[in-house]
């Protein structure tokens, strides 16, 4: 018989299993190749808009009528857009922007999704099922509408945008955090922390929500890109960012109306922002794999 | 070095190709568009779904491309000219000497029903879109005639003392606020347009905003086509309506009306062979078009006018200086060259060219230096301490670059850092009417042609004036032009009004609009028109005689 | 079960009526008027407008007013398409929208379904890659670059497809690819991730330890389960996509209901607005709930609850 363990061992049991839990999923993340690369060039990407702008000579907004749209040459490596300005430094700043619509939606989202989900799984019975129901509800209004009204009452700034994507965005959160978190309550470590007279702030905070930011990762990779195609959606009806700046979906979308006479103008946006798509949902389902216990049998 | 010649290689290469692949039917038998030039079928894009046809209660573009075709008014779209009227409903038509009292005289014709067209009728229609139950919203048109306005806003409730009359079935006489002699050009305008009382006071009466008359299995028309089917969001087609009084004028034998709202779209049906005419063409494709295809670019003078509104009531531009500093700094020239691209003509007046008897103004040219100055003297040298301010655009694609090239145009010119705000439609237009902007994002385009449907709009208190500006002298000029004795007097009280406005500059004029679309060669008798009024009984398809034994 | 489909319902009911006060209040308080215009109105005749539409009434008012109407199955007018019911513009668009999105959903899952079964059967070898990379392209490119682009090169490069319009089956195959190029991706990955899995489960060691056929695992043992999750994403899958794609029935002028979304938030024609959000939630309810039923058909080991 073994010797009995104490309900703080075992609570703690979780955060220790928490770091090697991370290490044994870097070491299978690393045998995908698709997602190791996609991860590189994710980043590549991201330093390129963030750094580019400062090296370039150009400026994004500055234009050169006379110039109008040139293609691809040694002075403007992208070539220049309808106004004469440079496209590379537009493409740049757009990825500034589309990433990071990206990715304050995603956290946005992520918040609130991951602390409702966390909340409603871990108090359960009738709350639970009452949260549960209002997502349902938000499930069951029409995006398109909702969306559009949002954008125009608060299509001004940019990051009321960006609050009312992620507003949007954090319904899944919550389910796939709810499920995770019901399937925890009922183990050791848990029931352990909660005869220790932990709160319930930290046993949700400390004990639960670590636990299911596996999948939660996961799906925050995947938050991203759709946000980035909400985005670049919203770009196509005209409610995007405000001019002149432009974000990767208001370049694709002027680049798609010119696309037979100035290709380079929907070639290198489409380009930029397809791949970084393709990279993080590549480095989502690498993630997923690795984090998914199961395939540790492998 | 300005590009590099391997790019435009590509450019050229791609388009002659998808440019030989629409013209070279290959496979799929004869085009749509030779087709239905043999049948006599006209393929029109008509930019959107329409949101009605009754001419009373529709107020947009497409809505009149259809409605013109469906009913017919006193007079009709001239063949070429939009600077006259011919007969309509009305064989002949007088006026007394000071152009106040007007009487038509109507021919023999009928109403899709069956119904013979008579004076009542008229005086019926116009009693129903002045009536104030009805709400509609193209009623004003119609205050030229006198107590119109009374009326239409439940002043006056007895619609025997407005100006209208039937002496009898055959005779119309209508008499005017004030002495009009452009009054038949005015009657152009569907809302003059006459409506079947029969049909109106079966499906709901006189005042029913959403009566059922005008619905594809009520429509009762008498112009030279009639409804033969509707798809709503895909197609409107109309039929040559035999019962027409000169159906032997009526060339076609139908037009199918194509909501495409989507300019891309448009496009590339155009060139799939699906339509005969388009309704727009994406500006920076103008260019490519003319080297491409010129006999099928079209590009005709349109009375309107592109401008900025400038509130008046905000800092700084509650001073003219300003006003005037924007407006003398903008390069128009390079604007409609390097931006617009459709040939527009840079403004510089606030009436455009084109009408006869009224020669534009030239007061508002480019003059940087002397723009810079007026900006020093009003406090703000070298754009120094200007103040943050925004042009509001409503979404479009077009607006969004000429408010970037104009916004870098003054950054240019003058020092100054102005914002672009760009707003979805309705908010916009909320915005404006509230003078809830600094600058806005507008346009003008005739209802007929005369200036006064110009100028009459910056008078005080004008629901279309929207800029918070207010000048006693230019009221009393537009009101002394309503009562002016004689046409050459008018006009030469209405250019002085527009002297006053582009002194004052509440708005800052950018360029004179021009229609451009595409047009299949196959499409005979279509004449530019400055008001792209056409009538389509005038109008007739040649199947190209190369593709006629496919 | 029939227990449960009926609390199903009631429930759905309760959902209904809240997405109902929500959107109508949302409507009432986003700026700009269904009878705004770009000409000016003179104010009384605006009056007489908004006194015919009923806004002249308070807003409460208002929404039970209209919550009466649709009780009774009267959606009303629509405030900006003259004589057209609410009920009319659905019935006329939605069968479009419905046989767009039913083509489209075969090919997402025709290619989604198999891709993902191979990608999870070969992982991380090139048959893993190839086929997600392909049916990934769907949702990186947006369709409105993946729709002119297809326009482009099959309507007028190689002049092969009419672009433009609902007219016959020729027209169809454009717009259905695109918008079922676009949900190949949900489909494939979801696939993959269940199939995986599957594949990781225990009887399937045994399985193969027995020397049972790979093929047979896969098809046989592992299929069914592996289907779940592309299975739970259909149903709000299937609600959006035979509700119709603005971007696809703008780019291929398909007479469908997507267009209609947009157009009725933009116009804030809140009858027309109102009418949408209760069929596409309807569409929801009852999806979900086909969905449970097949997801206890599909696992046994799940009950009603």
């Amino acid at each position: 018989m073994p010797p009995p363990i104490s309900a703080a061992e075992i609570a703690d049991e979780a955060l220790v299993e928490g770091s090697s839990l991370w290490k044994d999923a870097w070491s299978r993340l690393r045998k995908n190749r698709l997602a190791v690369g996609s991860l590189f060039t994710f980043i590549f990407i991201v330093l390129f808009c963030i750094v580019g702008p400062w090296i370039s000579p150009w400026e994004a907004n500055t234009q050169d009528l006379f110039l109008g749209a040139t293609g691809p040459s040694a002075q403007h490596w992208f070539g220049t857009d309808t106004l004469g300005r440079d496209l590379m430094v537009r493409v740049m700043y757009g990825g500034r922007i589309s990433l990071l619509v990206g990715l304050v939606a995603t956290l946005v989202a992520l918040s609130i999704g991951v602390i409702y989900g966390a909340t409603a799984g871990y108090v359960g019975g009738r709350t639970d099922s009452a949260m549960m129901r209002f997502v349902d509800l938000l499930y069951a209004i029409p995006f398109t509408i909702f969306v559009i009204l949002l954008m125009v009452a608060f299509g001004r700034s940019l990051w009321l945008m960006f609050v009312a994507i992620g507003a949007v965005e954090w319904l899944s959160m919550a389910r796939i955090v709810r499920s995770g978190v019901i399937g925890l309550k009922k183990q050791e470590f848990v029931e352990a922390a909660v005869s220790l007279g932990y709160s319930h702030r930290r046993i949700i905070l400390r004990h639960l929500i670590p636990n299911v930011l596996g999948p939660v990762i996961v799906i925050a990779t995947l938050t991203v890109p759709a946000v980035m195609l909400l985005e670049a959606f919203l770009s196509f009806l005209g409610l995007g960012v405000q001019p002149p700046d432009a974000s990767w979906g208001v370049l694709i979308n002027e680049g798609q109306q010119n696309m037979e006479i100035y290709p380079w103008l929907l070639i290198w946006p489409a380009a930029f922002f397809a791949t970084t798509l393709f990279c993080l949902n590549f480095i989502g389902d690498g993630l997923r794999d690795a984090l998914d216990p199961k395939s540790a049998k492998d | 070095m300005r590009s590099i010649p391997f790019s435009s290689y590509i450019v050229r290469f791609l388009f002659a190709f998808a440019m030989i692949g629409s013209l070279t039917a290959c496979g799929s038998g004869e085009r749509e568009t030779q087709r239905a030039a043999r049948d006599g079928i006209l393929l029109f894009g008509n930019g959107s779904e329409p949101k009605g046809i009754d001419p009373h209660l529709v107020t947009g573009v497409p809505e009149n491309k259809i409605i013109s075709a469906l009913v017919e008014g006193l007079v009709s779209y001239h063949p070429t000219s939009d600077l006259e009227s011919s007969p309509g409903m009305a064989e002949r038509w007088e006026s007394n000497a000071d152009f106040t009292v007007w009487t038509f005289y109507l021919r023999d014709a009928k109403w899709t029903n069956g119904d013979p067209v008579r004076a009542q009728d008229f005086v019926y229609s116009w009693q129903r879109i002045l009536s104030p139950e009805l709400g509609a919203e193209y009623a004003p048109m119609l205050y030229v005639i006198k107590n119109a306005e009374a009326f239409n806003t439940g002043g006056l409730k007895d619609f025997s003392q407005v100006g209208v009359k039937a002496l009898d079935d055959k005779t119309l006489q209508v008499t005017l606020g004030g002495s009009t002699s452009y009054f038949p050009l005015m009657l152009q305008h569907y809302s003059f347009f006459p409506v079947n009382p029969r049909a109106v006071e079966e499906h709901g009466g006189m005042t029913d905003r959403q009566s059922g008359w005008s619905t594809f299995d009520n429509y009762v028309g008498n112009g030279p086509f009639r409804l033969k089917q509707w798809v709503t969001n895909q197609v409107i087609e109309v039929e040559r309506n035999p019962d027409y009084w000169d159906a032997k004028t009526v060339k076609l034998n139908g037009i199918r009306f194509f909501p495409i709202d989507n300019i891309n779209a448009e496009e590339t049906m155009f060139r799939n062979d699906r339509l005969h005419i388009t309704n727009q063409v994406f500006p920076d494709k103008i260019p490519v078009f003319a080297e491409k295809m010129p006999e099928q670019l079209r590009n005709d003078p349109y009375l309107g006018t592109y401008f900025y509104r400038i509130n008046v009531t905000r800092k700084p531009f509650n001073d003219p200086r300003v006003r005037r500093a924007l407006a003398l700094s903008l390069d128009k020239k390079l604007l409609v060259e390097k931006v617009t691209k459709g040939g527009q003509a840079p403004a510089t007046g606030y009436v455009p060219t084109g009408i006869p008897g009224y020669e534009a103004s030239t007061a508002v040219s480019f003059r940087p230096d002397e723009a810079r100055r007026l900006l020093a003297e009003a406090g703000y040298p070298g754009g120094k301490g200007f103040p943050k301010t925004e042009i509001m655009i409503n979404t479009s694609e077009a607006h969004r670059k000429v408010a970037e090239a104009v916004q870098e145009l003054w950054r240019r010119e003058l020092g100054i850092e102005i914002g672009i705000y760009n707003q979805e439609w309705k908010v916009y237009l909320d915005n404006q009417s509230s003078l809830n902007f600094d600058l806005s994002r507008s346009g003008w385009i005739a209802d007929y042609a005369h200036p006064s449907t110009f100028v009459d709009m910056f008078t005080t208190g004008n629901g279309n004036n929207d800029t918070g500006w207010s000048s006693a002298r230019y009221d009393a000029l537009i009101e002394a032009a309503r009562r002016a004795g004689s046409e050459e007097e008018r006009v030469r009280l209405m250019h002085d009004a527009e002297e006053v406005l582009l002194n004052e500059m509440p708005i800052v004029p950018i360029y004179w609009y021009t229609r451009v679309y595409l047009l299949d060669t196959k499409v005979k008798g279509w004449y530019p028109k400055l008001l792209d009024n056409h009538p389509y009984k005038h109008v007739w398809l040649e199947p190209d005689a190369s593709e006629a034994g496919k | 079960m029939l227990k449960f489909v009926i609390a199903r319902l009631l429930q759905g009911i309760l959902v209904l009526l809240a997405i109902y006060a929500v959107t109508f209040f949302l409507v009432a308080a986003t700026p700009g008027s269904p009878f705004s215009t770009e000409r000016a109105i003179a104010p009384e005749i605006l009056a007489q407008i908004e006194a015919f539409y009923g806004y002249d009434k308070p807003t409460s008012e208002r929404f039970f007013t209209s919550l009466t109407n649709v009780l009774q199955g009267e959606f009303g007018p629509s405030a900006v398409y003259a004589n057209r019911t609410v009920t009319q513009i659905i019935a006329e668009s939605f069968p479009v929208s419905l046989l767009l999105g039913s083509l489209a959903l075969l090919v997402a899952l025709g290619i989604g379904i198999p891709a993902g079964i191979l990608a999870a059967v070969k992982r991380n070898t090139w048959l893993d890659y190839i086929p997600m990379s392909v049916s990934m392209a769907g949702i990186c490119l947006p369709t409105f670059v993946m729709g002119p682009l297809l326009a482009l090169l099959f309507g007028l490069i190689l002049n092969w497809l009419p672009v433009g319009g609902w007219f016959g089956p020729e027209f169809w195959i454009l717009p259905t690819a695109t918008l079922g190029l676009y949900y190949a991706a949900y489909f494939a990955r979801l696939t993959r991730g269940g199939m995986l899995e599957m594949l990781n489960q225990d009887f399937v060691r045994t399985a193969r330890a027995k020397g049972v056929p790979e093929t047979t695992i896969v098809l046989k043992h592992c299929l069914k389960g592996g289907l779940i999750p592309a299975i739970t994403f259909l149903g709000p899958a299937l609600a959006g996509i035979i509700s119709g794609s603005f971007v696809v029935e703008t780019i291929f002028q398909v007479p469908g209901l997507g267009q209609w979304f947009v157009r009725a938030a933009l116009n804030r024609d809140d009858f027309l607005v109102l009418g949408l959000t209760v069929l596409f939630a309807t569409l929801i309810v009852i999806m979900n709930l086909l969905v449970d039923i097949a997801q206890v058909a599909l696992n046994p080991r799940l009950k009603y609850d």
